[in-house]
Formats: C-alpha cells, structure tokens, sequence
C-alpha cells in the first residue's frame, strides 16, 4: 500500500527539517496551490471526498464553502487545528505531530488559502510536549524558508501560524469548546448556529479542522482528488491511521486504506489476543463509541459500516476488551473519565456522567442495586444526541449504553453476587 | 405575527421569538431554569424540552428545547409529549441529585423557582443513594447570603452579573457537577447590582442577608404596591412587612421602569423603616428637651400656635409625597410653601423642568434608554446618582454591536450567539464626568474635566452638530476633537440619547446637556433626554412651586414669618449648619413632621411622627415626569400616620375647613388635580379607593398568609378586627379578590404553581413586555420635541486652575450619598468615611499621601478628612463626598485651599 500520512515518517520517529521535507517533496503543495484559485482549491478538495478524521466525519470541502468569502467577508478569518488530542485510546495525531509537523503546517497553509484565513492555530494538548518542542521548531523553519508570514511564496497570501498549548481538558477539543478556550474563556460548547464559518474565534469566520484531516490535504493537492478516492477500500475516500489498544499481541498504528475490516486490524496488524486470552469486544472508534461484539468482526472500518454496525468510526482508534478484563470496570473507568471532563454546562452531562459513575463504582465495588440499571439506561437515554448541549456525553454514554446491552448478565452477576467476578 | 401549533391547537405569536418565550407568553407551564427574560437564552439546563414535528403527519418528532428553537411560521410542537414530559422530569432528577433538599431551613423556601419546577415537572423520589457534593461558602459581604450546596449549576448568577450587570468579581470555577459560583476569595460582592442574585438564581444559592435577621416566608409578609425612595428614578418596589416591622424588598416590574432589577441601594436601603431613630410620637420640646406626648396634647398646642397665625410658612421636601408636600403648601397658602430643595438643588431643578417642559427633547423611560444606540452622559456619575440607569445604559451599549446578528440573522435572544459575535464590541457610550465612573469600563471614550469644562464639551458637541448653535471659543484641539467625534457618533445612531443632571451643580451642564439633544433634532435625529434627580420626588415638589430654602430663610429674617412647619426635611442636609441654626433661633415656632429624629427634629417645638414610604400612601414623581403611587404596606404602631394626614388634622385644628372635605388619599389627589393642572395626570397614577374586584378588595397577604389569629393572642384571644383602609383599594388581609389586580395595584407576584418571583410570567400582557393593562405610572412631561426653539447660548468660560487652591466638587456614592437608606445596617457598612480626592499630581504637589488627614472648608464649616488619590480625577478638583458629608447647601463647585491637619 502506498504510504500517505506517514509518508515522510522516519523510522526513528524524528521529523525531518525544513530543508530535508522539501526534498522529500514537501511543501510542493504549496507552490502549487498559490498557483491555483482558492475557490479551485476547496473544489478539488470536495471532490476528494476527504471526510473529518476527528470522529464525526464531516465533508471537509463542504464545511470550508461555509465561509464567506469576498472582499465583503469579515477578517480576520482564522483556521485551528485541532491537536487536542485526548481521548482514551486515541494516540493517532500524536504520531503525525511528533513525527510529521511539517506535513500538518503544510496542510494547514493550504486550508488556510482556501478559505483566505489570515491567522492560523494549532491548539494542541498540553500533555504532548514533544509534538510542542518539534511544531514549534518547524514552525520556525517554516517561517524562514518563507512558507508562513507575510506573502508566502511571493504570493499575495499571507499567513500567520502559532502553536497554543492547551491547559488541558478533554472539552478543549470539542470545535466551539476549543474556540472559547482559545479566546481565553472557559471550554464551554457554543451555540450552533451561528457555525464557526461564519462566527467563530473572536466573532470571526473559523474552521476547526483535526490533525489528521490537515495532514492529508498536501497529498490532495499533489496528487489529486482521484488518487485520493482510489486509495480506500470503500466509498470514503482517502487511507486512515487505525489504532488498537488493549490486551492484543502488539498494540500499534498503522496506516491501512480506508475501510479495512476490525478483524484484519486486530488479527493481521494487532497480531491477534495475546495467549490465553478470548475476544470479547471492541469500541471501534475510541472511548466515545458503542462496543461491538465478535458477530462485527468483518465490519469495515470507514463511517458507513460501523454506523451500520451500531457504533462509530470515531477516530479509528480502538479498544479492544477481553475475557480477563471485568466490562464494568472498563465502563466505570471510562465514565469516570468522561464524568471528570464534562465541563458543567448541560444538565444531562454533568449531572448524569458523574450519576453513572457513581452506580457504576457501586455495581463495581459489590454494592449494586438490582434496579442500578434501569437507572444506567435512564441516564443513557438522558444524555441522549439532541438532549444535550454538545456531543460529549452522547458519545460519553455509547459504551455504557451498549456494554448494557451486550454485557447485561456481567452486571447482574456484580449485583446478584455482590462483588466483581474477576477479582 | 407567525402562526405555531401546540398540541395541535394554533396560536399567533410574534415571529422570530423563542419557543419557550412564546408557549409562556401563551400562559403554558413550561419549566426552565438557565433562562431569565432579561438574559436571553443559553441552552444550557435542558430544562424546557419539548417535542417538536416536522408537520402533521410527522407522529415521532424529536426533543428540542424550546428557548434554542425560533417560534417560525408553522412550528409544531408539544409540551405534553409522553417523552417530553419524561425528560423534563428526568432533568430535576438529575438537578436534584446532589440539591440538598433542605427548604425548610432555606431563605428560598416558599418563593423558589426549583420548588416550583420541581413539582411543576412531578419529579417526586430520589433515585440516588449516593453522597452528596459539598462546598464551602463564602462571605460575599452584608448583602447576600452564599450557600453554594444548593446549586443547581444554571449559570443565571454568572450571566446576570458578568454578562448584563458588567462585575468581574463572581465567576463560575472548576467543572462537572462541582462548577462553584463564587467570587476568587470571601469578600464583599462589588458591583452595585448583587442583589438582584438574590431574585436571577433560581434556588437558595444567592438570599438576601439582610432579611435573615428578621426572616420571614414569602407568603407569610404583607405587601403594597410600592415605589423606591433612594432615588428620582422611582424603581416599583414590593416591601414586606409582619409584626409591624419591615422584612424586606423585591423587586416589583415595571416594564418601562425597573423592568427585572433593582439598585443594591434600593433593594437593601429600607431598614431604616425599622430604624431605632423612628419617631413613634409627638415630641413636644419641654425644659429644652423634646419630651414624648399625647396625640391630643400635641394638637392642642398647635392649634394654639397655628389658629390665626398668619406668619406660618411651611418648608416641604423632595422626599415626601406630592400629597404631603400639597397639603402643607394648603396649609400655609401656595405664597408661603416652599419647596425645602437647596438653593442650587432648587435654581438646577428649575432650569432641569423647563428643559423638560419645553424641549427640545422627550425624557426615555429606563427601557428606552436601554434601547439607546448611542449615549452621552454629561457630568453625572450614573451609577451613583441614579443607579438603576446605569444598568440600562450597559445594556445599552450592546444596541450597535448587535446589528452583526441581524446580518447572520442571529436572534437577538440566542445570548452567547450574540455575545460570541459581538465580542468587546461596545458604545458609543461618551462620559464626560469630574472623576471617575464605575460605567468607564464600557464607554468609548471618557472626559475628565470641571464642570464648566464639561458643559463646553457640551456646548461643543452641539455645535458640531449643527452650525447654529453657540460656538465654544478656546477649546483645545483634543477637546473639539472629541466634540466632533462624540458628535458623530450621536449622529450616526438611530436612537441617540443624552444623560444629564443636576449633580454638577451647573446649568451650563443642563443647558450644554439641551442643546445637544437640539442640535441632534436639528440633524435629522430623534433624540431623547433624561436629567437625573436626585430624589425620590424632587421632580414633583418643584412640579408644586414654591420658593428655595433662602426665601424661607429670608422670610423668617424680615419678619414677615415666625413659625414655620417643616416636612420631612433634614434642613441640615441643605444648608450650612451655620444658616440653618440662625433660622431656626429666629423662628418662634419650629413643627417638623418627620419619620426619623434628625437634627432638625431635635430642634423643634412640636415634632410629630410621619409614616415612611411603607407607612403611607401617596404619590412621587420620577426624573421621568412619571407619577407613580406607593401604598401603605402596614399600619404603624404608636401615633404615626402619613404627612399629610397630620396636615390635615392641623389644619382642621387651625380652622381651615376646607381640609375636612380630604376623606381619603383621593379626595387630596383631586384638589392637587383641581390646583395644578400639569398635575391632573396624578389621579390616574392608579385606581381610586372605591375600586373593586367583583366587589372585592385586593389583598396585600397572600392567601397562605398564616397566624393572623394568633399574631396577638400573646394580648388578647378574641381577634382584631383587620385596619381599614380609606385610601387604597388594598385589604389589610389575605382576604379580597383571588384575581389579578390593576398593574398599579399588585401588591407581590404569585401565581398558582408560581410561587417565585418569576410568577410575574402570569401578569405580563408580554414575557418581558408591559404588564397586564399597561405598566404603572402617569407621564405628566410631554414637550414638544424638535428642533424649534433657541440654542442655549451661556457658554462658561474654561476652567482654570489655581495654585494651592483646589476647586470643590460633589461625588456621590450609591451607598452614603442617599439620607435614608443611610441608616440601613447593611448599607452603613458599605458607606465610605469621608474623604477628600485628589488627582495623583495635585497630591505630590500638595505633598500628601494616600490617608493623610487635611483640612477643607465647606460652607462655612472646616472638616477634617483623609486624603484619597485617584488617577480618575481631572487636575485640580477636589472630591468630596455628597451627603456624607453636608454638600447640598454649600454651593458646591467651590474654591478651596486644602491643609495638613
């Protein structure tokens, strides 16, 4: 398979500088996108089907033709970068931070022209100091080989580009979320509408893109929209970092076409359960989606199939449970992370969340209740998409509501038995 | 208007507005919480889900919540959905999970907005058995109560205050379900307007401090249409009162006045009601000492004095009612009554009514000055002087930036939405004061100058305006600069507005104040005009006649006066000591009618209790030319009894019969009518005594009103009969119409299932629209507005300081300035010692540092102060502050050196 993303990734994992990207063929984009009208570079970027790889896969192209554009737009027009990369299990950017920020800064240039964004931000996890260390330093590179600031490439385009260190919360990385914090303010969700293309960062048009997404569009741009479509094995277009965490043989990312099968990750890249151990189930797309069970094993990995399946491609990133590992511990412990990074806005979240937790613990520690979870399912239709403010606790809740169901008799067995099974 | 359908059944509602503002404009029972009709709506307690559809044949549908989702033509929903109702329901639960369930010790209890909603929702058994979050609370000062444990994390608190009240020192901390709504450590809450917590937060989070000292339930207080004292800006209040002493205010709405809030210095000044300098009776001065007397002695001894006495003259007050001030003035003859204002208060207040008499320019109402689109506050200190103003003019500030919503067709009440666009985008708010202001943080520019100096940039606003009116000769370059570019952006707007006063003591400032709101109507803008007061009824003792207090001064001293009858006026507070004193030594006669033992008090022959504003009845005028009605919440204990009911019980007793045709309040209001036509309008501030409600008076106890026969079986078994009440349409019971009363005439807002304050939901014609039958009050000022008419053309010349002498100036504190609320412990508290201000470079010149004691003379009378420096104060000027220490009589801006003590 032809390597994209991790094209320019070096077996020890240090990104190569400025000079060495450009003669590996970066920044080629670049050149040739300022050769093209902006307008031409949202349409190619359409007509690749390039789809959010921050988990909720919205056409990318689409979201950018939001913006208004003219001489009458509003400026500044920003563009984010979203770096903050939080979930658990979820360790995909990290990679292409660490190891390819050139590759992201060149992606980002190009959003950034097509949507005539002015300033530009990577808001990045506080966590990831290294991704930090290195973006800063080919951010500086980039400046002096002239691909950011003031017209790049002699080009009337200018841009500036800063790396913004979250203080670290998980509600950091939802889109509006992420706004308010850049802005200084607490990481509330905003109102939608009005979307960030039209009122976003500091009340000006803004697109918040995820690393990943960025990170392909300089080989768009190159190679063009076809190329980009053929790479997949299905109709989403494009090649994705698929991750598995969890007891496997090797734990990894890799590279795969879009749509590759959960069996061939776990078997063929993952290496298989490590000995002794039996599958038993997987949250395909990181900690926010529904488990599936061993009947999903061939379900293709790209938006459609694990929708289709009852969970969600997400970041791609999965978790893999076995049969050793107690599936109410593994909920508690997740919930008790979503609970923690709610961010006190909405009513179904932050009171929910943390009333899951706490039955949770219960049913965990042997203190549950026989009628524990009806109240777990109640708050699962609580927090509900479209009963809350943002889609933290839906997707907070998609593990517990589908452990529910495909683990039901692991939880009566803690309520009858009044202790864990596996301790 | 747009057609929407609930529960199938088509209703016209006003296109564009929210669903929940909407289904509660339709009078449906729709919980919420994180919603407030003055805050917009935010999304964030998911309490007021509904159920919405695509259309009829649309039979699943999907929650939305009904304050994020527009009211557009053909919008279908149902509140009483199966799902609907359920999660409704289940969002309490979630609310109530960590709620500490503890009303019956809570100050909220029985007026809150949970308890409502709880039920309202039916949620009933608590689900969880688990701990209980806590927290610790914080001392936010003597006003309110913090009990963080009762949270139920709606934002309202934060909103209120950083978003529409502009504090900086209560903020939301941390996150999930610990979110703290606290200042960064204990401390007194600092923006002026904390009280109105006490009514935004929707549980016990935020009570009031001051009703824990003497608490009662909601329903268990007596109540009366009311009027705020503190202020000429006549805010609606509704006091309660048991056991004849008063518990506390709430804000009564007045949708062109007061709207939703109040002023810390209204809501928390009325315990000097209860204060232990009432007078209970009438004092009659014996061996030099007033001693206490019979009502019937005290009478005698005026008859006596007064029966043929043709040297009585009467000193009335801005602080007493139009009714008392009017029957004195009947009492002495309009010839003898004068008005008890300063000498400047009474020249300014002058020259302030004929601007509003004869233009050029219409006084707003307090919410069209929130809709003003561009302001210029010439020489007041808003926030001080007229506190609830300054509130509307933040809200103010928002009216330009809020147009980029209507281009991205954002909704005006999507409040982050708006806010998220606009940003710090604010003004253009111009504030041009001698030091500075607590509304600086929003203004566009600010001017800090001498009076005369501001009225030049006044004048020279005007004249940038439009060439005829008076040139201002000698202005710096900055200055017309900034005439120019405050008069282009008064140009600019839709609704310009202009603030004044009389707390500069200046004309010039009132005139420069006109003639920019002339010059604007010379340019094609409606501009509006709105002269602060300083007191409660100012407006309507100069609306009387009647001469300053120098002529009655004057009167004494020629001899055609030895007696004089002086109205609930501290003469102290207007004059110098000095003057005051020899008056009162010429005078044979000295009665006051008052309700506290001032200094004047002390001084009188005869002094006799007056009812406060909860005591009695009667009628104020507001700085808007507003006649408003404020009713007796209780009857006194001891002798005290309205002003002018005493008034009339003297005249009776000098003979003047006339006064026994007075049977009741209205009989008063008729003859003021029937004598002073610009005051006809009075008789319809509100209805009659003889109104009814299907033959039924209006209660001022709610129907749950508890122990009345028990009140006073300490004394006697057998009941009292309840007081009548002659001059209102208002029982002293619970007993009366269960029905809505007349806006002028609701006592306290209740209503079945709303037993909060925002039951006031059932009694607008509007959610946040005028009352029911139209808001309270009586414009009585309608000039002709236009540019017709001349320029002011006295333009004074600049200011020019002099070495070692400073110039002094009045600066006024919400808390200290006002006499009355004065004697409130909590705002006691919160008064500053007295001061003098000096900008920084005044200060090092004078070779002073910051708390240094100096001497100033004022008036006539030397004080001894600790200096203040602040940046905010033009060079100079000294500050002094206005009614802690004496200024009003002192004619303030004044010359003065200033020594080490």
């Amino acid at each position: 398979m032809e390597k994209v993303l991790t094209r320019y990734i070096q077996p020890d994992g240090v990104p190569l500088d400025a000079r060495a990207y450009e003669r590996a063929g970066g920044y080629e984009s670049v050149r040739k996108a300022l050769r093209m009208a902006p307008k031409d570079v949202t349409e190619t970027v359409k007509q690749s089907n390039l789809r959010g790889r921050g988990g909720a896969g919205f056409p990318t192209g689409m979201k950018w033709s939001f913006v208004p554009t003219g001489p009458n737009a509003p400026r500044p027009k920003y563009l984010c970068a979203n770096a903050d990369e939080m979930e658990p299990g979820t360790f995909k950017d990290r990679l292409l931070l660490e190891s390819a920020p050139h590759q992201l800064i060149e992606g980002m240039i190009l959003a950034a022209y097509a949507i005539a964004a002015d300033v530009a931000y990577i808001f990045i996890r506080g966590e990831y100091i290294l991704a930090i260390e290195r973006l800063q330093k080919a951010l500086a590179e980039a400046y002096e080989a002239g691909y950011l600031g003031k017209n790049i490439q002699g080009s009337a385009f200018s841009l500036e580009m800063y790396v913004h260190a979250s203080g670290g919360r998980y509600m950091c990385g939802e889109e509006t979320g992420l706004l308010n914090a850049l802005e200084g303010k607490r990481a509330n969700p905003r109102t939608k509408p009005p979307f960030p293309q039209v009122s976003g960062l500091f009340g000006k048009p803004t697109i918040v893109q995820n690393v990943e997404t960025l990170s392909n569009l300089p080989h768009i741009i190159n190679n063009g929209p076809e190329w980009f479509k053929k790479l997949s094995k299905s109709e989403d277009s494009g090649t994705k970092l698929y991750g598995v965490s969890g007891k496997v043989k090797q734990p990894g990312l890799w590279e795969l076409p879009m749509g590759t099968t959960i069996r061939e990750l776990l078997e063929e890249h993952a290496g298989g359960m490590r000995e002794g151990l039996a599958f038993r189930g997987v949250l395909p797309g990181g900690a926010s989606t529904d488990f599936l069970t061993a009947e999903h094993l061939d379900v293709k990995m790209d938006f459609g199939g694990v929708q289709k399946a009852g969970s969600r491609l997400g970041t791609g990133t999965m978790i893999v449970l076995d049969d050793r590992t107690c599936p109410v511990g593994m909920v508690r412990n997740l919930e008790h992370f979503f609970a923690q990074e709610s961010c006190g806005w909405c009513t179904p979240c932050w009171s929910g969340l943390s009333w899951s937790e706490q039955l949770l613990t219960s049913i965990e520690e042997g203190r549950g209740k026989p009628d524990d979870l009806e109240k777990l399912e109640f708050i699962c239709k609580f927090c509900a998409p479209g009963n809350t403010f943002c889609a933290l606790a839906p997707g907070a809740v998609e593990p517990l509501q589908s452990a529910l169901k495909y683990f039901r008799e692991d939880f009566g067995r803690h309520i009858q038995a009044q202790h864990c099974p596996w301790r | 208007m747009t057609k929407i359908f609930v529960e199938n059944q088509a209703y016209e509602v006003e296109d564009g507005q929210s669903l929940l503002h909407a289904c509660l404009s339709l009078g449906f029972n729709l919980p919420y919480f994180c919603w407030h009709p003055a805050l917009g709506s935010v999304g964030a307690c998911r309490q007021c889900a509904v159920k919405q559809f695509r259309d009829e044949k649309d039979t699943r549908g999907r929650l939305v919540m009904s304050c994020m989702t527009p009211a557009i033509e053909g919008t279908r929903i149902s509140i009483a959905d199966a799902e609907a109702v359920a999660f409704r329901k289940g969002v309490v639960e979630g609310l109530m999970l960590n709620h500490p369930h503890d009303c019956p010790v809570c100050d909220e209890g029985g007026q809150c907005h949970l308890q409502d909603m709880t039920v309202m929702t039916g949620h009933d058994y608590r689900r969880t058995i688990y701990p209980k979050r806590t927290f610790r609370n914080q001392n936010l000062g003597p006003l309110l109560n913090h009990e963080m444990n009762r949270c139920i994390q709606c934002y309202r608190c934060v909103r209120y205050y950083r978003e529409y009240a502009g504090g900086t020192d209560l903020d939301a901390f941390r996150l999930r379900n610990v979110v703290y709504f606290g200042r960064h450590e204990d401390g007194t809450l600092q923006n002026e307007f904390a009280g109105n917590l006490d009514e935004i937060c929707p549980t016990g989070v935020f009570t009031d401090k001051t009703v824990k000292r003497h608490y009662t339930r909601k329903w268990d207080l007596q109540y009366a249409p009311s009027v705020c004292v503190h202020c000429g800006l006549g805010c609606n209040i509704s006091p309660g009162e048991r056991y004849g002493t008063l518990r506390r205010i709430v804000n009564r709405y007045n949708g062109e006045v007061n709207g939703y809030f109040l002023c810390d210095r209204g809501r928390f000044g009325y315990e000097f009601v209860n204060s232990p300098k009432r007078m209970r009776q009438p004092l009659l001065l014996k061996d030099g000492k007033p001693q206490p007397v019979a009502k019937a002695r005290a009478m005698e001894h005026l008859a006596s004095v007064l029966r043929g006495n043709k040297k009585v003259i009467g000193i009335g007050s801005p602080r007493a009612s139009l009714e008392s001030n009017f029957a004195l003035r009947a009492l002495v003859g309009p010839e003898r009554f004068y008005s008890g204002l300063s000498n400047a208060g009474q020249r300014l207040t002058a020259a302030a009514l004929e601007i509003l008499r004869h233009g050029p320019a219409r006084s707003p109402s307090l919410r069209q000055i929130e809709q003003a689109d561009a302001v210029l506050v010439l020489g007041e200190d808003v926030t001080n002087v007229a506190p609830r103003m300054a509130l509307a003019l933040r809200q103010s500030v928002r009216q330009q930036p809020m147009r980029a919503a209507d281009q991205l067709k954002i909704p005006h009440w999507l409040d982050h939405a708006v806010r998220e666009l606009a940003q710090d985008q604010k003004g253009p708010l111009y504030i041009a004061t001698p030091a500075a202001t607590r509304l600086d943080d929003v203004a566009t520019e600010t001017y800090r100058a001498a009076p005369d100096n501001i009225a030049r940039l006044g004048f020279a606003v005007a004249r940038a305006l439009g060439a005829s009116a008076p040139e201002v000769s000698g202005l710096s370059e900055a200055e017309r600069a900034l005439a120019a570019r405050i008069a282009e952006a008064l140009k600019s707007a839709e609704r310009p507005l202009v603030v004044s006063g009389t707390s500069m003591n200046s004309e010039a400032v009132l005139q420069a104040a006109a003639n920019v709101a002339r010059a604007l109507f010379a340019a094609g803008r409606t501009a509006s005009l709105s002269l602060a007061a300083p007191e409660c009824n100012t407006l309507g003792v100069a609306l009387l006649g009647g001469g300053s207090l120098t002529e009655a001064f004057k009167a004494v001293k020629s001899g055609s006066a030895d007696t004089v009858v002086i109205l609930e006026n501290d003469l102290y507070r207007r004059a110098p000591a000095q003057e005051v004193e020899e008056f009162l030594s010429c005078v044979r006669h000295v009665v006051v009618l008052d309700s506290l033992a001032t200094p004047t008090v002390e001084k009188a022959e005869l002094a006799l209790p007056a009812g406060t504003f909860a005591e009695s009845d009667g009628t104020l005028v507001s700085s808007e030319g507003r006649a408003q009605r404020f009713f007796e919440v209780y009857v006194p204990g001891g002798d005290i009894q309205s002003s002018w009911r005493w008034l009339r019980e003297i005249m009776l007793g000098a003979g003047q019969r006339e006064a026994a045709a007075w049977q009741n309040l209205d009989d008063v209001v008729a003859s003021i009518a029937s004598a002073i036509p610009e005051l006809a309008g009075v008789a319809q501030a509100a209805p009659s005594a003889s109104f009814r409600i299907a033959g039924a008076k209006v209660p001022r106890a709610p129907h749950r009103y508890s122990g009345r026969t028990a009140m006073l079986a300490n004394i006697a078994v057998s009941e009292p009969k309840p007081p009548e009440d002659p001059d209102s349409p208002l029982s002293f019971t619970m007993e009366g119409s269960p029905d809505q009363p007349p806006s002028p005439l609701i006592p306290f807002f209740w209503s079945p299932g709303w037993n909060s304050i925002q039951s006031l939901n059932k009694f607008q014609e509007e959610i946040a629209g005028p009352l029911r039958g139209g808001d309270p009050g009586v414009r009585l000022i309608e000039p002709p507005t236009g540019a017709n008419g001349s320029y002011f053309t006295d333009v004074p010349n600049s200011f020019e300081p002099k070495a070692g002498q400073w110039l002094l100036v009045p600066l006024y504190h919400i808390f200290g300035t006002d006499e009355l609320s004065c004697l409130a412990p909590a705002i006691t508290e919160l008064s500053p010692e007295p001061y003098v201000m000096l900008n920084p470079e005044d200060a090092s010149a004078l070779q002073v540092a910051e708390g240094v004691e100096v001497t100033v003379t004022v008036g006539g009378a030397t004080h001894r102060l600790r200096i203040r420096i602040a940046p905010g104060i033009a060079k100079g000027l000294a500050g002094l502050p206005a009614g802690i220490l004496p200024l009003e009589g002192a004619g303030l801006p004044a010359w003065s050196g200033i020594s080490r003590a």
